[in-house]
C-alpha cells in the first residue's frame, strides 16, 4: 500500500520533519527526530534503488496529474544512487553531530540547526529526485537557503563565518537565477517543464538561438552551484568556517548534487548531439576541470587551516567529476557517478576527522596536528586512511574512481589527460602527506593534553572509512549501479 | 531581426538592461547592503522575463467564460509566484546576515571587513 509512495515520502518526511523540530525547542529531541527521519530517509532511498534496479524506471505522478501538466518525480538508477549517496551519508553524519553540535553551537539554537539541516536533506533529496526542471529550481534554493544558515551558524566559533556565508548567498543566488533563466529560456521555446518532455521537444527543434544561451545559462548557473573551477570562490570559506558537522554533509553532498543537476541537463535533456554540447564538453569543462585540478591542489598545498586545505582538494576532485563527464563517453561517466560515491565517503571520512580534532583541541590548524598521532591514534589513523584513499592508493575507493577516469580518457582518445590525472595525484601526496608527518613525527605541543574524541563521533567515521576500504576492494556493486545510471543517462530513457 | 522588431521587444530589452544593472551592483559596490539590492535587481529581472513570455497581446486572464476568448499563459506568472517567494527569502536571509555582521565587525563595508580580518589572522595592518 505505501510502497507506490515511497517517491514522495522521500522528500515529505523530511519536509514534514522539519517543522516539528522548531516545535519540540529541545536540542536533544529535535536531535532525536532528525535522526529517525534520517534513517527513514535512507531506509527508502535502499527501496528506490532497488525497485529501479530490478524493475526499471519509476515515474510517480504528484497529485494524480499526469505528465507533462503535473510534476512527475522520475527515478532511474542515476539519481536513485544520488539518493543514496545523501541519505546515507546523513544517516552515518547524525549519530556523530550530537556530540560535534553540542560543543559548537549555543544549546539555544540547537533546534534551529537541526531545522535548518533537515530542510537542506529535503531540497538535496528534491533536486535528485524531481523530474521537473523548475521544480529542480526550488528545491535547489530550499538547500542552498539552509545551507547559508547552517555555514552563518559556525559564527560561535570564528566571525568568518558570517562573511563566508554572505559570500556564499551572493553567488550562489547569482547562479540559482542564471539557472532559472535558462529553464525559462527553455520554456519559451518548448512550453514545457518536464525534464523527459523537455529532451524530445529540444532534439525536434534542432539549431535554435535560443536553446544555445538557455544551456549556456544552465551551465554557468549550475557551475557556480558545483564550484566549477573559476566559480569556486565560495567554497573553501564557507566549508573552513562552517561548523563541523555541516562541513561533513556540504562537502559529501551538495556539490554532488550540483553535479548531478548538471549531468541530467547535459545528458538527458540536451543529449550528445545538441552541436553546442560537444564543443563546450572538449573546449570548456576538460581545460576548466584540469585547470581546477591542478590550481586547487596547488593552493592546498600551502594552506594553514586543515579544513580549508581539504576544502581545495574538494574543488580539484569537484574537477575529477567534470572531467569524466567532458568525457562524453560512457565510461568516463561512470567515472564521473562512481566519484559522486567515493568522493562522498573520502572527503565525509576526512572532514569527520577533522571534527574530532576541532571538538578535542578548538582548531584544525597545521600547528594544532602536531603529535595528535599519539594523542588521538583513531582519530588519525582514519585521517591517514582517508588521505589514501584521497590520493588513490590501490584498495581503496580512490583509486577505483581513478582507474576508470583513466579508462575513460584512454577510451576517448586523451592519453596525454590521463597522465596529468596521476600527476595531480602526486600533489594531493604532498598536502596530505604533510599533515601526517606532523602529527606523527612532530612532537605535541607543550601542556596540550588531550584524549581521544567520544566514541559517538569515532563509529561513524570509522563506519565512512571502513566503506573507503570494503568498496575499494569489492566495488561490483558500485560500480555496476554507476554504469547503469551512467548508460541511463547517456542513452536517454532507459 | 529588424529594426522594426526592436520596439516590439521592448520587455526583453528592459530585463536585460536591469539584469545587467543588477549584476553590475552585485560586483561594484563594497557595501554589502547595496550587494543585496543589486541581487533584488537582478532577480527582479528574471521575474519580468517570465512574465512577458506569458502575456499574448489582446489576451485575457485566463478564466473559463463559455466564450471563445484568446488567454494569456497562466504558467509562467504562477511559477514567478514561486520565484518571488524564493527571492524574498534570499533577501531577507541576506539582510538578516548583513546586520549580523554589522554586529560582529561593526562595519558592513567588504574592504574594511577585509582589513579587520586580515588583522585579526596575521596581527598587524596589511602591507600593499
Amino acid at each position: 500500500m505505501i510502497t507506490p509512495h515511497l517517491p514522495a515520502l522521500q522528500i515529505v518526511v523530511p519536509l514534514v520533519a522539519a517543522p516539528l523540530c522548531l516545535l519540540l525547542r529541545r536540542g536533544d529531541l529535535a536531535w532525536g527526530l532528525a535522526l529517525v527521519v534520517s534513517w527513514a530517509a535512507l531506509a527508502i532511498a535502499i527501496m528506490l534503488l532497488q525497485a529501479v534496479l530490478t524493475g526499471g524506471v519509476i515515474s510517480y505522478e504528484f497529485g494524480d496529474w499526469p505528465p507533462p501538466w503535473g510534476i512527475e518525480y522520475r527515478i532511474d538508477a542515476a539519481n536513485a544512487f544520488v539518493l543514496l549517496i545523501v541519505s546515507g551519508i546523513s544517516a552515518v553524519l547524525l549519530p556523530y553531530a550530537r556530540a560535534s553540535v553540542a560543543s559548537e553551537i549555543e544549546e539555544s539554537k540547537h533546534c534551529l540547526f537541526y531545522t535548518a539541516y533537515l530542510l537542506c536533506l529535503t531540497g538535496l533529496l528534491g533536486v535528485a529526485i524531481t523530474g521537473d526542471a523548475f521544480n529542480l529550481f526550488v528545491f535547489l534554493e530550499i538547500t542552498s537557503l539552509a545551507t547559508y544558515v547552517l555555514v552563518a551558524m559556525g559564527a560561535g566559533r570564528d566571525r568568518r563565518a558570517l562573511t563566508a556565508a554572505f559570500t556564499y548567498l551572493v553567488m550562489g543566488t547569482i547562479g540559482a537565477t542564471f539557472f532559472v533563466i535558462g529553464v525559462g529560456l527553455l520554456y519559451m521555446v518548448t512550453g514545457t517543464l518536464n525534464m523527459n518532455d523537455l529532451a524530445v521537444r529540444i532534439a525536434d527543434l534542432g539549431e535554435n538561438r535560443t536553446v544555445s544561451v538557455a544551456f549556456a545559462f544552465l551551465v554557468v548557473g549550475l557551475g557556480l552551484k558545483l564550484a566549477l573551477f573559476p566559480l569556486h570562490l565560495w567554497l573553501p570559506n564557507a566549508y573552513a568556517y562552517a561548523p563541523s558537522v555541516v562541513t561533513v554533509f556540504i562537502a559529501a553532498t551538495s556539490t554532488k548534487v550540483a553535479v548531478y543537476a548538471l549531468l541530467r541537463f547535459l545528458f538527458t535533456i540536451f543529449g550528445l548531439e545538441f552541436s553546442v554540447e560537444a564543443l563546450t564538453l572538449t573546449y570548456v569543462f576538460l581545460p576548466l576541470a584540469i585547470a581546477g585540478m591542478f590550481a586547487a591542489s596547488t593552493v592546498a598545498i600551502f594552506q594553514v587551516d586543515m579544513k580549508r586545505m581539504l576544502a581545495y582538494s574538494s574543488v580539484a576532485q569537484l574537477g575529477y567529476m567534470v572531467l569524466g563527464m567532458s568525457f562524453g563517453n560512457v565510461t568516463g561517466l561512470t567515472a564521473t557517478i562512481l566519484h559522486l560515491f567515493n568522493h562522498a565517503l573520502i572527503k565525509g571520512g576526512l572532514f569527520m576527522a577533522l571534527g574530532c580534532v576541532v571538538y578535542r583541541c578548538g582548531s584544525a590548524s597545521i600547528d594544532e596536528m602536531r603529535g595528535l598521532g599519539r594523542q588521538m591514534p583513531l582519530t588519525m589513523a582514519a585521517f591517514v586512511i582517508g588521505g589514501l584513499s584521497l590520493i588513490g592508493i590501490p584498495l581503496t575507493v580512490g583509486f577505483i574512481s581513478k582507474w576508470y577516469l583513466i579508462q575513460g580518457a584512454i577510451e576517448a582518445g586523451w592519453w596525454p589527460v590521463a597522465i596529468l590525472i596521476v600527476a595531480t595525484s602526486l600533489l594531493a601526496v604532498l598536502y596530505i602527506g604533510r599533515v601526517i608527518e606532523v602529527a606523527y613525527l612532530q612532537p605535541a605541543p607543550e601542556g596540550r593534553v588531550v584524549t581521544e574524541a567520544p566514541r559517538s563521533m569515532l563509529i561513524p567515521m570509522w563506519v565512512l572509512i571502513v566503506a573507503n576500504i570494503y568498496f575499494g576492494i569489492d566495488a561490483s556493486l558500485t560500480t555496476s549501479v554507476a554504469g547503469t545510471a551512467a548508460r541511463a543517462l547517456i542513452g536517454g530513457t532507459p | 531581426m529588424t529594426l522594426a522588431d526592436i520596439p516590439g521587444l521592448y520587455n526583453y530589452w528592459v530585463v536585460i538592461l536591469l539584469m545587467m544593472v543588477g549584476l553590475y551592483i552585485v560586483v561594484s559596490r563594497g557595501n554589502l547592503v547595496k550587494k543585496i539590492v543589486g541581487l533584488v535587481v537582478f532577480q527582479t529581472s528574471v521575474f519580468l522575463l517570465y512574465i512577458s513570455m506569458g502575456k499574448i497581446i489582446g489576451g485575457t486572464a485566463p478564466i473559463l467564460t463559455g466564450r471563445p476568448e484568446i488567454f494569456s499563459n497562466p504558467l509562467p506568472h504562477v511559477l514567478i509566484l514561486t520565484a518571488i517567494v524564493v527571492g524574498i527569502s534570499t533577501t531577507a536571509l541576506g539582510l538578516a546576515l548583513v546586520v549580523r555582521i554589522g554586529d560582529a565587525y561593526g562595519t558592513i563595508e567588504e574592504d574594511e571587513i577585509a582589513k579587520a580580518d586580515h588583522e585579526a589572522e596575521f596581527g598587524g595592518p596589511e602591507t600593499p
